[in-house]
């Protein structure tokens, strides 16, 4: 095995390195939505070729407009789809966007992701891709199931969880 | 070239089957992970590092060494911010292991040569440049490094050639003093004169018209843009006066000089540049970004002036750190930070300086614009005392200079400052910039101010940007981005189609079809009667108007509901729309109703280019058009026009590469 054949072959074929190839934001998450049909395989494979993104943590009042602006910032957008509560059809703190090419999503994950929108951090994770009824929040009252349970008051998302509301 | 492809994504995907007989796969990984951290924040000195590794990879060359050979090769091309740690290990294994070193060399030699054939200009730098320290590492001869600088230089004799060509040859050779002008000077002064002759005499006469094109400011003060060759030329004379002492680069073989002088050199074989050819692509010119000197930051190190040599290596390898690390945020910023000579020189006035040179960089900057907003932030995230002090004073100083900014550059500036901005809660010293307040709105001061307030209202909302500046900033703050519609008053009732608008705004809530909007319009006069053919197809500016302004007035409340009612209604749009009157008439109309929410008028009419409600030309007619003039200087429009350009350059990619798979298909059927 001629050493010059393989460094020559290495290099013309794009060889790189492990620590250049690291795209760790563009990564899948640990998370997978549990009311997806299909397998776990398939849920990933759609993962990986998604342009759709999830974006969570919007405060209520967050509008589609802000999104198209911040998101409009990775590429050209396809569409975006607010999150809405089930019962009162108002935003309830999510949202959906779909790019036209997966590179401009990738984008989104590295350098939008964990940045502020209307003063939050927000949180933006891949998508299998938009099925009528994923635009409805799947908490009892109505809204996203974190804010069912959560303690702590945040005046962007209704003020205090559901459960605590009740008390 | 560092890109991935997705077929790699792909196999990153599946879970990790461990075989037995990939072992060797595994011992690869490991040598290239030992030889990519070596350098890195360890508890060991670098010196002992270097030692170890070299002990290990000396005793892994029988069994590994075609791939130890590849890893260093690879890491010579794409990692040059670590040039003289990797010089040095190769020099510790040519000390121990002649033959190695000759084969790594022969190796570099043939990586080179597919760099140039492949156009891969900017990595082919990296590797001159590591030849030439691996001439202060004892692999090298001097003088072989002389003769093949002589042959670069050379290439300014030819004849019918590209000047970028020649440049690039000159910069190669320039750009590798830094690291080897004393030794090669020390050992062939005469050589070295005269390619030093020969390289003024081309820098004087070559062309540079390209210079205004990319200067980001056109005053010479307080920083002169400078081409880069000239820059760098004034940065080696001055190095030369100064006897060639350089002491900004970190050099890991001088602590192990007593070994390398022990080993036997290698001269490189003769190199003739490749010739050029119609495929050759040349990097292009580039002029360099200065935005700081020593007078900014007087309480801390000195910023090395702009012709040191310092300057120079400073800049290329803060720019080679993002290039390594443009991808992932955190990493990057760590790296910038973690540069060495950080209590010798004021890094974070570095660092900015090179983000700005980047974002501003003509044409295009080498990454998306949103990256170095996102950096940036993760920059004050780890230096929070220090760095947000620095780009407030940038933003100062681009703000003082806008005058003579160019104004891709000032668009740049406007989309980056109110994206930082709406990270941090919009807060700005806003009365700093009360000097603006004076000056006709249509000056850049007061302009610029305009822009970066509308932008923030985009990414949060009206009464917000209200909030956040001073009463006498009102002048400058943006309309209440609130929808016009002609027919909604009733004092309006006497203008023309205004008894139709009130009964398509009841057929449309009432859930109408394509068909019913089309009886209710055929009711409305054609103000160009003459013009009708009586097929009542022909341009009728009046039944769009109706149509267009009562449509989306009732759309207003979202993009979603105005992309709704686009589709729903997408029969009507094209039939009015048929002539290329129509087409621009929609798009005045849409002006006409949103002319306070310009955000709402680009995505409208992207989405109508995209349906083909109008076409690219009639966005064109419409930017251009004497009703639009008085708009012409505003951001919005050349982010539509921009917008518009880039679809259609898109969709001519598109429909060429469907010809091409196309026209090969049908070769393949001729073919049986």
């Amino acid at each position: 095995l001629a050493s010059a054949g393989s460094v020559g072959a290495a290099m013309s074929s794009g060889g790189t390195l492990s620590i250049l190839r690291s795209d760790s934001y563009a990564e899948l998450s640990q998370y997978r939505d549990q009311h997806f049909r299909g397998t776990r395989y398939d849920q990933e494979r759609l993962l990986r070729k998604s342009c759709t993104l999830y974006v969570g943590n919007l405060s209520f009042y967050t509008t589609e407009e802000q999104i198209h602006e911040l998101f409009g910032k990775s590429g050209d957008i396809k569409k975006v789809i607010m999150g809405l509560d089930k019962v009162k059809k108002t935003a309830c703190g999510f949202c959906f966007v779909e790019y036209y090419a997966r590179g401009d999503a990738e984008n989104a994950m590295r350098y939008i992701n964990g940045t502020r929108l209307d003063d939050r951090i927000i949180r933006t994770d891949w998508d299998a891709g938009f099925k009528e009824g994923r635009q409805y929040g799947r908490g009892r009252s109505g809204g996203q199931v974190r804010d069912e349970y959560r303690q702590d008051y945040d005046a962007g998302r209704g003020g205090y969880g559901k459960t605590v509301q009740c008390q | 070239m560092s890109r991935r492809r997705h077929s790699d994504d792909s196999d990153a995907g599946q879970p990790h089957k461990r075989r037995r007989t990939s072992e060797p796969s595994e011992i690869e990984e490991r040598l290239e992970s030992l030889i990519c951290r070596v350098g890195e924040k360890s508890n060991s000195s670098l010196e002992s590092n270097l030692e170890g590794l070299a002990g290990v990879l000396e005793a892994d060359l029988p069994n590994y060494k075609s791939k130890i050979l590849r890893i260093l090769c690879t890491v010579a091309r794409l990692l040059p911010e670590k040039l003289t740690v990797y010089t040095t290990l190769v020099g510790l294994l040519n000390a121990r292991n002649y033959n190695f070193g000759g084969e790594f060399v022969e190796a570099m030699i043939r990586q080179l040569k597919e760099c140039l054939k492949v156009n891969m200009y900017n990595e082919a730098v990296h590797l001159v440049r590591f030849l030439s320290d691996l001439v202060n590492c004892h692999v090298i001869a001097a003088p072989s490094m002389v003769a093949m600088f002589e042959n670069f230089v050379s290439v300014t004799q030819e004849e019918d050639v590209p000047q970028v060509r020649c440049d690039w040859y000159i910069f190669a050779f320039l750009s590798s003093l830094p690291w080897v002008g004393k030794e090669l000077y020390e050992k062939k002064d005469a050589e070295m004169d005269r390619l030093l002759s020969q390289t003024e005499s081309y820098l004087k006469r070559r062309q540079k018209i390209h210079v205004p094109m990319l200067q980001v400011w056109t005053a010479d003060k307080p920083h002169p843009q400078e081409e880069y060759l000239d820059c760098l030329w004034s940065q080696i004379q001055k190095l030369k006066k100064d006897r060639w002492q350089e002491r900004h680069i970190l050099r890991p073989y001088l602590a192990f000089d007593s070994v390398l002088c022990e080993a036997l050199q290698h001269n490189l074989p003769p190199f003739t540049p490749p010739p050029h050819t119609e495929d050759s692509v040349y990097p292009m010119p580039r002029v360099i970004f200065r935005m700081f000197d020593y007078t900014d930051d007087p309480e801390g190190p000195v910023m090395p002036g702009s012709h040191s040599v310092e300057r120079f290596v400073i800049e290329e390898n803060l720019h080679c750190i993002i290039k390594s690390h443009w991808k992932e945020r955190k990493t990057c910023a760590a790296q910038l930070l973690s540069y060495p000579g950080n209590n010798k020189i004021p890094l974070n006035y570095h660092i900015v300086e090179v983000i700005f040179a980047e974002l501003f960089q003509l044409p295009s900057p080498p990454h998306i614009e949103v990256m170095y907003t996102t950096l940036l932030i993760e920059l004050c995230k780890l230096q929070p005392g220090s760095l947000p002090q620095v780009l407030a004073q940038a933003t100062e100083m681009l703000y003082m200079r806008l005058d003579t900014m160019n104004t891709t550059c000032v668009d740049r500036f406007i989309n980056w400052f109110s994206h930082h901005l709406s990270n941090f809660q919009f807060r700005w010293s806003w009365e700093d910039w009360s000097d603006c307040l004076t000056q006709d709105l249509e000056k850049p001061k007061p302009k610029f101010v305009r822009e970066v307030l509308e932008k923030c209202m985009r990414l949060s909302y009206h009464q917000r940007i209200i909030d956040i500046v001073p009463a006498s900033f009102s002048v400058l703050s943006p309309a209440n981005p609130v929808c016009i519609y002609k027919y909604g008053d009733e004092s309006n009732r006497s203008l023309p189609g205004y008894t139709v608008a009130l009964c398509l705004t009841i057929a449309i809530k009432n859930k109408a079809s394509n068909d019913e909007i089309f009886s209710i319009l055929k009711d409305v006069p054609n103000p160009n009667q003459d013009d009708d053919d009586g097929e009542g197809f022909t341009f009728n500016p009046l039944k769009i108007e109706v149509f267009v302004q009562t449509l989306l007035h009732l759309a207003a409340k979202s993009f979603s509901h105005s992309f709704s009612a686009l589709a729903k209604f997408h029969e009507v749009f094209k039939t009015l729309a048929e002539s290329d009157e129509g087409k621009l008439h929609v798009l005045r109309v849409v002006y006409e109703v949103w002319k306070n929410h310009p955000q709402m008028i680009a995505v409208l009419v992207d989405k109508m280019i995209r349906t083909q409600i109008v076409d690219c030309a009639a966005v064109a007619n419409w930017i251009f058009s004497s009703e639009l003039a008085h708009d012409f200087t505003r951001f919005y429009i050349w982010e539509i026009l921009h917008s518009t350009i880039r679809k259609m350059n898109k969709h001519v990619l598109k429909i060429h590469k469907e010809l091409e798979e196309t026209k090969a298909r049908l070769a393949r059927q001729h073919k049986r």
